[in-house]
């Protein structure tokens, strides 16, 4: 399998922890992937103010991962909403792409469409496949308990994505958690937004958005929390000390990205998975997961 | 409570609001307000209520709604959209009236400060010293150059707004 990586602006500055555990458990599980350097921002951000112009930027990224005939896969789940909702757009408005074309004559480029685009954890459970993914597992993680965010734009506009999972009750991001052998645990607020995109707008609302989640997973005691979008993690791990802070709370719940957690039940040494570059030190989790099972007597 | 002046209404509003990519549904709205229960940003802040905004727009309200804050507070989580009973695409319209209110030349600040970055750099952040960084725990290096996208911003007027912010600094 082969697929080219598109890395958007936030891992690559602010998620190397999430950019190194999905390199090395990519590897580890024989999965290639390519860097493009002339991917640039997806466009999302530029979306709120000109919705053609992050369309095109969009396009035009999409456009250099057709010219090396590879699909699309993305580690933000940002950055997989908005090239997938270009895509779908393009894909299912043949006047729009031959419109957009005109404008990609200009960069010297063109888009047919062919490119499909999914985010890393929909590639590992829908792709490489949970069964594959067990053959792997040399450690089963059964010591710990996590809850599973899947946060919005891995799995919605359900539209845009062929409906690939359930909104209300959705169950790739679990599966992929308890095939670790990690329990994924069920607990209220699961399917909430962690409130990223409006921090800078009105900051408050965000930091209750993501207080009502991290109160949520440690009533349910969870070890940690597992996000699969460097946005998510900026809220919930950059921002939990504010969040303690402003709202007279203790967390210090440890955030892993899901390519984290599965990597140690492939064997990867914590180091290769980025652990030390967490805010929040998952040490007890790891200790958890040293100690030697208790022998049966 | 407020009274609403007739008019100060202008009814051309939704029909500028159909005409944008993402507003075309509006007029299906019939107020049931699953939206605004299901908004978790509503759930923290009132102002922030789609089925309001809704009706305002519908109303004709162009000012009050384009000059508010809360055009920008949707967090594009999708909740309401996909619970809508009449397929109103709530998140894609918020799209919309953002969009709208850029064309009328009002951008919100913070909206403003990210296509200043990625006008400067072609990505959120500056790479920097970050390539030093990535080096130290064998990552590749990422390249910056801003000048494909600033094409593209300048070509759609959005490179007006970054480099107004720019020159600002």
């Amino acid at each position: 399998m082969k697929f080219a990586l598109f890395l958007g602006c936030t891992v690559p500055a602010r998620g190397l922890n999430y950019e190194l555990s999905a390199r090395n458990v990519a590897e580890k599980l024989g999965i290639e992937l390519v860097d493009i350097l002339e991917f640039t921002c997806c466009g999302f951000p530029i979306r709120s103010l000109n919705q053609d112009a992050g369309f095109l930027m969009a396009a035009r990224n999409l456009a250099m991962a057709e010219k090396q005939e590879l699909d699309v896969v993305t580690l933000c789940s940002a950055c997989t909403e908005t090239l997938q909702e270009a895509n779908y757009h393009f894909i299912h408005n043949p006047e729009a792409l031959d419109d957009m074309n005109k404008k990609l004559v200009k960069y010297n480029l063109e888009y047919k469409g062919t490119v499909i685009v999914k985010h890393f954890a929909r590639m590992l459970h829908e792709d490489y496949g949970i069964d594959n993914i067990k053959e792997k597992v040399v450690r089963p993680l059964e010591e710990i308990q996590v809850a599973a965010h899947y946060g919005c734009h891995y799995i919605k506009p359900t539209k845009i994505y062929d409906n690939y999972d359930d909104p209300e009750n959705p169950h790739s991001l679990d599966e992929l958690i308890e095939v670790t052998g990690a329990k994924s645990l069920f607990y209220r607020e699961k399917d909430k937004c962690c409130g990223g995109a409006i921090l800078g707008i009105r900051e408050i609302d965000a930091l209750n958005m993501s207080r009502a989640k991290l109160d949520c997973a440690i009533e349910a005691k969870a070890d940690a929390l597992i996000s699969i979008c460097p946005f998510c993690s900026v809220m919930y791990e950059g921002n939990q000390k504010r969040i303690e802070k402003e709202f007279e709370v203790t967390y210090k719940l440890p955030i892993l990205y899901y390519p984290q957690l599965l990597g140690l039940a492939l064997g990867i040494e914590p180091i290769d998975l980025g652990f030390k570059l967490n805010r929040i030190k998952a040490k007890a989790l790891l200790e958890k997961l040293e100690s030697e099972p208790e022998p049966v007597t | 409570m407020e009274v609403i002046q007739a008019e100060l209404l202008d009814p051309s509003f939704v029909e500028e609001v159909k005409n944008t990519p993402g507003g075309e549904p509006i007029t299906k709205c019939f107020a049931c307000g699953t939206c605004s229960v299901s908004c978790p940003v509503r759930e923290f802040d009132e102002e922030f209520n789609p089925r309001k905004i809704i009706h305002m727009v519908l109303l004709g309200m162009r000012d009050r709604v384009l000059n508010s804050e809360f055009v920008w507070l949707c967090s594009g989580c999708g909740a309401c959209q996909e619970r809508c009973p009449q397929d109103v695409m709530i998140t894609e319209l918020m799209m919309a009236l953002k969009n709208i209110a850029v064309k009328h030349g009002i951008v919100h600040k913070a909206f403003e400060l990210q296509a200043g970055e990625i006008y400067k750099f072609g990505r959120l952040f500056e790479v920097g010293d970050l390539n030093k960084r990535r080096e130290k725990i064998n990552l590749p290096s990422i390249p910056e150059d801003p000048m494909p996208v600033r094409k593209i911003l300048d070509d759609f007027g959005v490179g007006e707004i970054a480099r107004r912010v720019i020159e600002q600094d």
